[in-house]
């Protein structure tokens, strides 16, 4: 497993064993192959429009945090990636070396969050994030993969999630769970299997692996609300798909296809998913249509929008505000992928005292530069990403010089990512979950 | 057991059991589950003393629990459940549990023929089968998709041959996993192995499988096909000539392959569950023809009628002239029917059941809240708050239904029995 950290000038280097294990076994002309026969076949109108259509003119460069954060570091302004990695591609008509390859890996892999920023300042709307991942779609082709990534697909697909979970530790793990809560609830369930159930609740794997009082908590707010809900004993459990970031894009189908089946199967009125962002862009918008549904086959609900819609019902009741004064975090995938912001901030209000704005706010904040699988490259890249993230900690130290004493990022990833920048950068607040607040402050 | 034949199919209403009289007698109640012949209802129940039981038409079971889950009826009309008692695990089955316990149990399923009862199993993190009580002998470092035959003569399994440590993502693309059959696993490993064939007679076991993060087949009895595909979806066993078909994608586009040539002549957007009619002679698969689109292709041939949304519990009739299934568009349920969709749409649906020969269908619906039965297109005068799928007797005379009563009949189960004269014509 690489160690080395980065050059103190940041120059890309790659640090990742995997990535040159994986680059050494290939030839110029599999690379060649590999990257034409990925234009040919998926390289298609959109990918074309947008590798045409740029004029190289820098609004893009302004939005991206890995670009501010490191001193304006013309490589890492998003039209720059795309120009090192695609550009290189097309230009040299895919005979790259596998240093460039190399290269390449690392910075779609970890130089770009996917997050979409740029997307929004960029005068035609060209999507990075799509042209970064049709670079991690070569690289998955190619086998050259952050290791740490690639064990976390290799998961997926024997387990189908992303934390190497048995099947019996997922069933254990709710039992546990259900248990715990009745000793607060004594008539609590977390229902297992209930065929016809209003609501079909997923999670994403980290939960039964390290956060198991989430689920805790979203049984008692299930509870206290009078929800019909219902988990599944089987594979399907687990929304997430890191296959999604690594290019292995007929995993995250296989991913999304049972985690539906599971849903149809109990015949749920709706999906409700846990706090996550990438999964629901997973279930939401990339899985969905790749298996060939224009939008899911069942209602999907991220957590946010649900809490909102049962507040908004009277069905949970806020029995004393968080009294601590709070700021929001937007993460990417639920606030730019659907517009969740307003409803996230309806939430926050309703159960909080006093909500500071980090600025910027909604579809403009930063991303917490563990999106798009980032942070599941590992620890290779933990003090990149973190220095890749300054805007995000001065974002934070300007809501903490406000007031702000805790941050609520509705989203696993970015719970990640802000944890490991106020760590590194010594900021004094507190990373928690809606639901956790939600749970403190709820009538029960 | 007794056979379908020898239930009680006399015309009539049967109210077999008050629910609400079990709500005063337990400290908790859970959602209950009713035998396929609908003589019984069965619930988990918390007694006063904080343990756990099973109460089967008003009377618990002698023994109690500290834990009960997966309450479930067997065909044969027996009630089997996961119990725990000091920290092992076990099956119950109508109140007697297994000779074995375990560290856990889970995936408890009923093979159709003759319903043996196979569960997963760990015990010291070695992962097993068991059937009717007896374990394999070997356990796997993980195990996964089990499957029970028709006849419950045969179980398999994808499972773990080989260890991987963590973030050894060379090994692991050596291939680690292969199959189990009753125990015994196959020598040949693979990348990955998820859904599991079993052809009728049990000497077949087909599965989908990836030797390379890039390349996916079907093995059989660990012979893998000469060829592969970038995806693949589930194998089915012809009934008859033990031909093995699988979805495949090549060039971007689905289509059916078989024995590992491609099969079908058209290519689709999307195609998987397909099924056999039991003469083999016929394919059906459910299929978006283009990006969107969903719909029943037979033999190749789609339906003109398509959904939005999808298309799922397909089925062949009995006589294998007709094709059922369900189809989702604008959030509404309806049932399709040879290509023609049922004119009123529902909330929800569940799968369609043919009567045995092929003249009749009825689906378990729900409209505004309430649970109902439709014929033929058109829903019986019998409400539900709850309800179950019915069941044609095997002349095709009677329908059986099962349900929970409202308005007069609130909290009680009741077993119809109705002439299937008297029903909605198509």
């Amino acid at each position: 497993m690489a160690t080395t950290e980065p050059k103190a000038n940041d120059e890309p280097i790659v640090l990742d064993d995997a990535i040159i294990e994986g680059a050494e076994k290939l030839s110029e002309e599999d690379i060649a192959q590999v990257i034409n026969d990925m234009i040919r076949t998926e390289g298609g109108a959109r990918f074309k429009a947008y590798l045409n259509t740029c004029m190289s003119c820098g609004y893009c460069s302004g939005a991206c945090h890995y670009y501010l954060s490191r001193d304006k570091e013309p490589r890492l302004a998003p039209a720059a990636k795309v120009k090192q990695t695609l550009g290189e591609f097309v230009r040299k008509k895919g005979r790259v070396s596998r240093e460039t390859l190399m290269r390449s890996c690392e910075i779609a892999f970890t130089d770009c969050n996917l997050c979409r920023r740029c997307m929004m300042y960029c005068p035609f709307g060209i999507d990075v994030a799509f042209l970064m991942l049709f670079v991690r779609r070569v690289c998955h082709k190619l086998g050259v993969v952050p290791r740490y990534i690639q064990d976390t697909a290799h998961s997926h697909s024997a387990t189908m999630n992303q934390m190497w979970v048995q099947e019996d530790e997922w069933i254990d793990t709710l039992q546990w769970q259900e248990d715990e809560a009745r000793d607060e609830i004594p008539d609590l369930r977390i229902p297992l299997e209930k065929e016809g159930a209003d609501v079909y609740y997923s999670v994403i794997g980290p939960e039964p692996k390290f956060r198991a009082q989430l689920i805790y908590q979203a049984a008692v707010l299930m509870h206290a609300a009078g929800i019909d809900w219902t988990m599944t004993e089987f594979p399907g459990w687990d929304n997430s798909d890191m296959c999604m970031y690594t290019g292995d894009i007929e995993m995250t189908a296989r991913l999304k296809k049972v985690h539906f089946e599971s849903a149809l199967r109990l015949r749920s009125k709706r999906i409700v998913m846990g706090e996550c962002g990438h999964a629901f862009r997973s279930v939401y918008d990339v899985g969905n249509r790749f298996l060939g549904w224009k939008m899911p086959p069942i209602e999907v609900v991220h957590a946010v929008a649900f809490y909102d819609e049962l507040l908004a019902e009277g069905r949970l009741k806020i029995a004393r505000k968080f009294e601590r004064p709070v700021t929001f975090h937007d993460p990417c995938n639920i606030v730019r992928g659907q517009g969740l912001h307003e409803k996230a901030r309806s939430v926050v209000r309703q159960s909080c005292e006093t909500f500071i704005e980090m600025e910027p706010n909604r579809e403009h904040n930063f991303c917490c530069c563990a999106g798009g699988g980032v942070i599941n490259c590992g620890p290779p890249y933990k003090n990149k990403r973190v220095k890749s993230n300054r805007v995000k900690a001065e974002q934070l130290m300007a809501a903490r010089e406000k007031g702000a004493e805790v941050v609520i990022a509705p989203c696993h990833n970015c719970h990640g990512g802000l944890e490991d920048i106020i760590h590194h950068y010594k900021i004094d607040i507190e990373i928690k979950f809606l639901i956790d607040i939600l749970f403190e402050c709820m009538e029960k | 057991m007794k056979s379908m034949e020898e239930w009680d199919w006399a015309p009539g209403k049967k109210i077999v059991a008050d629910l609400e009289k079990w709500q005063s007698g337990y400290a908790a109640v859970e959602e209950p589950y009713v035998s396929p012949d609908g003589e019984k209802i069965a619930a988990i129940v918390k007694t006063e003393e904080e343990s756990y039981t099973v109460c089967v038409n008003g009377t618990p079971w002698e023994k109690t629990f500290d834990k009960v889950w997966s309450l479930r009826f067997s065909p044969d009309n027996r009630a089997a459940a996961l119990v725990s008692d000091t920290a092992e695990w076990s099956v119950a089955v109508d109140g007697a549990t297994w000779e074995n316990w375990f560290e856990f149990v889970w995936n408890m399923q009923f093979s159709k023929a003759n319903s043996a009862i196979a569960v997963a199993a760990q015990n010291a993190r070695s992962y097993f089968a068991v059937l009717d009580d007896t374990p394999w002998e070997t356990g796997f470092s993980s195990m996964n998709n089990l499957t029970v035959s028709r006849n419950g003569e045969t179980l398999a399994a994808v499972v773990q041959t080989t260890a991987v440590k963590e973030g050894d993502i060379n090994a692991f693309q050596k291939g680690c996993f292969s199959v189990a059959v009753n125990g015994v696993a196959w020598k040949n490993a693979f990348v990955n192995a998820w859904e599991i064939d079993i052809n009728p007679d049990n000497r077949l076991v087909a599965v989908e499988v990836r030797h390379s993060l890039y390349d996916y087949s079907i093995a059989i009895n660990d012979e893998m096909w000469p060829s592969s595909f970038s995806a693949i979806w589930r194998p089915r066993f012809n009934p008859v000539d033990n031909s093995v078909t699988a979805p495949v994608k090549s060039a971007g586009e689905w289509c059916l392959a078989k024995d590992g040539e491609l099969f079908w002549e058209r290519r689709y957007s999307q195609l998987w569950h397909h099924f056999y009619s039991t003469d083999g002679k016929s394919i059906a698969a459910v299929v978006a023809p283009t990006y969107g689109k969903w719909t029943i292709a037979e033999n190749d041939t789609p339906w003109d009628l398509t959904f939005k949304e999808l298309v799922m519990d397909a089925v062949y009739s009995p006589d294998n002239r007709h094709i059922a299934c369900l189809g989702k568009t604008d959030g509404k349920w309806y049932v399709a029917l040879d290509g023609k969709a049922w004119p009123t749409p529902f909330d929800r649906a569940w799968p369609p059941v043919f009567s045995p020969r092929g003249e009749d269908v009825a689906v378990k619906v729900e409209i505004d809240g309430k649970y109902a039965i439709a014929v033929n297109g058109k829903l019986l005068d019998i409400p539900f708050a709850v309800a179950w799928n019915p069941v044609f007797s095997p002349d095709g005379k009677k329908l059986l239904v099962k349900g929970i009563g409202t308005g007069k009949d609130e909290g009680k189960y009741c077993r119809h029995i109705l002439e299937t004269e008297s029903l909605p014509r198509k």
